[in-house]
């Protein structure tokens, strides 16, 4: 673990080098960090957030100051409270049975051709039918990495290798809400209306974001997500219902 | 408060949101948050309390009843009717009178902090708009032409309003004579130096380009918002050219794209990224960023983290003096 400064008021806590190798595993590792950090309630601590491999923590450098009981640096000072709270954290875990299972989402998507405007262009880079495509990202279960890149935007990790295809060259100006695209060995969903280069093979009701619900994503890292095929009538219908 | 003139770009901000990084969202508010603090000490408010920014001037405005107004930012003429308002004097502005905002002859942003604050709704624990996802703040919008937005109670008694008058001279009676230090209200500079801590990914750079980034000047790019400042040049080169497993940045983080051309993220910026790091931007220089616009030239000067803390630090403990003397002034 290494803990590096992200300018003044922030820092990084860097659980593993890298996800590929063990992704399951990292994921389980930087939400285990996250809760110690949470549970720890350093003071000055602004809030925490995690990413593929590190937890990122905001603070306010003038009330660590102040909490601070023996002099010395503001960035030393947090990263020995951080280090005693993973430690006894860990120690705290290896007494527990293992964690809490994380919860499964399931979001219907409707992959007709009129929302999966690349699923032709996904074929053709995987050598499958735009079936096959739709089977292999509807059976298979992914994970929430993190949320980002816009608010409520899940990057979900556990692609089937065989769906990876590039981005688009030029990205789109402007994607619906609701859109499920594969970018690369990643596919996630756009919570709002925006530019975006991944491949878009359908199309989802549900809102990825509300900023007038606490907790305002529906998403959130840790989740388990499957991604189940509905007709054109059942996604009219929800569209109706909401 | 009526918007006659809503200008090129503002918007309402407070201190920004805090909390919900993990969920995706920006920090946002106030790009210079020590501005819009200092604006509202003015005023009487809570520090926190909602203000406007106005980006590239432009505004008008004018309030049913009297109200307590300063603003803190870039080099802008404001007018109250004929009446010049410098930056960081509380003045009190009859009710129907119109306030006017030129465009900046310097810098890019101002705020301006009237008595109560402004009353939208809290949206994720802030009244800050978030544009790029269209929530919070005036209907989750800038400000247009006719807008008219709510004023907060304001809990300072009327001795408060009375005390921003000077006393001394009748041509100044509704422009208070005290103000703030001059760096705190009037940030802007054309080409100024910013100081950075070092990046968390310098072994993405080779010596020279460390070198470089502090040695030559940088323009700043007609691409830039509230996300970030852009730079055309020079370009600098990333070792091996990769990018990171995405991972937390932060306003004042300065990140290389695969162009070469920095990125220097401020308060709208995406929580998340994978550019390597260069260096950020220290807490104290952020309100000076904010003023950059198209063809400012920047250069970057390093610090050490102590050194960001402590001057971050002592500006707290320079506040503490100023909330002190606001206090005697208008009691």
């Amino acid at each position: 673990m290494e803990i590096i400064p992200l300018g003044d008021s922030a820092l990084i806590v860097r659980v593993r080098d890298q996800c590929e190798d063990a992704p399951e595993e990292t994921l389980d590792e930087v939400l285990r960090t996250l809760q110690q950090l949470r549970n720890a309630a350093i003071p000055g601590v602004i809030e925490v957030a995690p990413a593929y491999t590190t937890v990122a923590l905001f603070f306010d450098p003038v009330a660590v100051a102040k909490a601070r009981e023996t002099p010395g640096d503001v960035f030393d000072w947090l990263a020995e409270k951080i280090r005693s709270a993973i430690a006894s954290g860990s120690a705290f875990h290896r007494r527990r049975s293992a964690a809490a299972a994380p919860r499964l989402i399931e979001i219907p998507v409707c992959y007709d051709a009129e929302f999966g405007l690349d699923l032709d262009r996904v074929g053709e880079h995987t050598k499958l039918s735009a079936g096959e495509v739709v089977d292999l990202h509807s059976t298979a279960e992914y994970r929430v990495a993190c949320i980002g890149f816009v608010p409520g935007f899940p990057f979900l990790t556990g692609l089937p290798k065989t769906l990876a295809t590039p981005r688009r060259a030029t990205p789109r100006k402007e994607i619906p809400p609701g859109s499920v695209g594969i970018g690369g060995a990643q596919t996630g969903i756009y919570p709002l209306r925006s530019p975006g280069g991944w491949n878009l093979i359908g199309q989802t009701q549900l809102k990825l974001f509300d900023p007038t619900k606490n907790p305002p994503a529906l998403l959130c890292a840790g989740d388990r997500v499957r991604f189940r095929a509905i007709t054109r009538e059942v996604f009219e219908a929800s569209k109706q219902g909401r | 408060m009526i918007i006659t003139r809503a200008g090129f770009l503002t918007s309402v901000q407070d201190l920004g949101r805090t909390g919900y990084r993990q969920f995706g969202v920006s920090s946002g508010g106030a790009l210079d948050s020590f501005a819009l603090r200092v604006a509202n000490l003015l005023v009487g408010n809570d520090e926190n309390a909602a203000g406007l920014e106005i980006t590239l001037g432009g505004l008008r405005l004018r309030f049913d009843e009297e109200q307590i107004v300063a603003w803190c930012g870039g080099e802008v003429d404001v007018h109250l009717g004929s009446m010049a308002l410098p930056a960081g004097h509380a003045a009190l502005l009859p009710a129907g009178k119109e306030l006017k905002f030129s465009q900046p002859q310097t810098g890019c942003r101002c705020w301006l902090a009237v008595s109560g604050g402004i009353d939208v709704p809290l949206v994720l624990g802030s009244r800050s708009t978030d544009l790029r996802a269209q929530f919070g703040g005036f209907e989750g919008r800038t400000l247009r032409d006719g807008d008219e937005l709510v004023l907060g109670k304001f809990r300072r008694p009327p001795a408060f309003a009375k005390a921003t008058v000077d006393k001394q001279t009748a041509a100044t009676k509704s422009i208070s004579s005290w103000t703030a230090p001059h760096d705190w209200v009037s940030p802007a500079k054309r080409n100024p130096i910013l100081r950075f801590v070092r990046g968390c990914d310098l072994d993405h750079f080779n010596a020279s380009t460390l070198q470089r980034f502090t040695s030559e000047t940088f323009a700043v790019s007609l691409d830039s918002d509230r996300m970030g400042v852009r730079f055309d040049s020079p370009e600098l080169k990333r070792q091996g050219n990769v990018d990171l497993t995405s991972e937390a940045v932060a306003p004042g983080t300065i990140q290389i794209p695969p162009s070469g051309k920095p990125i220097l993220l401020l308060g709208d910026c995406q929580t998340i990224g994978g550019y390597p790091k260069i260096a950020h931007v220290i807490t104290v220089d952020l309100g000076i960023a904010a003023q950059l616009r198209a063809g400012d030239q920047v250069r970057f000067s390093e610090v050490s983290l102590a050194d960001g803390h402590r001057l971050l630090v002592e500006r707290e403990q320079q506040l503490e003096l100023f909330r002190i003397g606001l206090s005697l002034h208008t009691s």
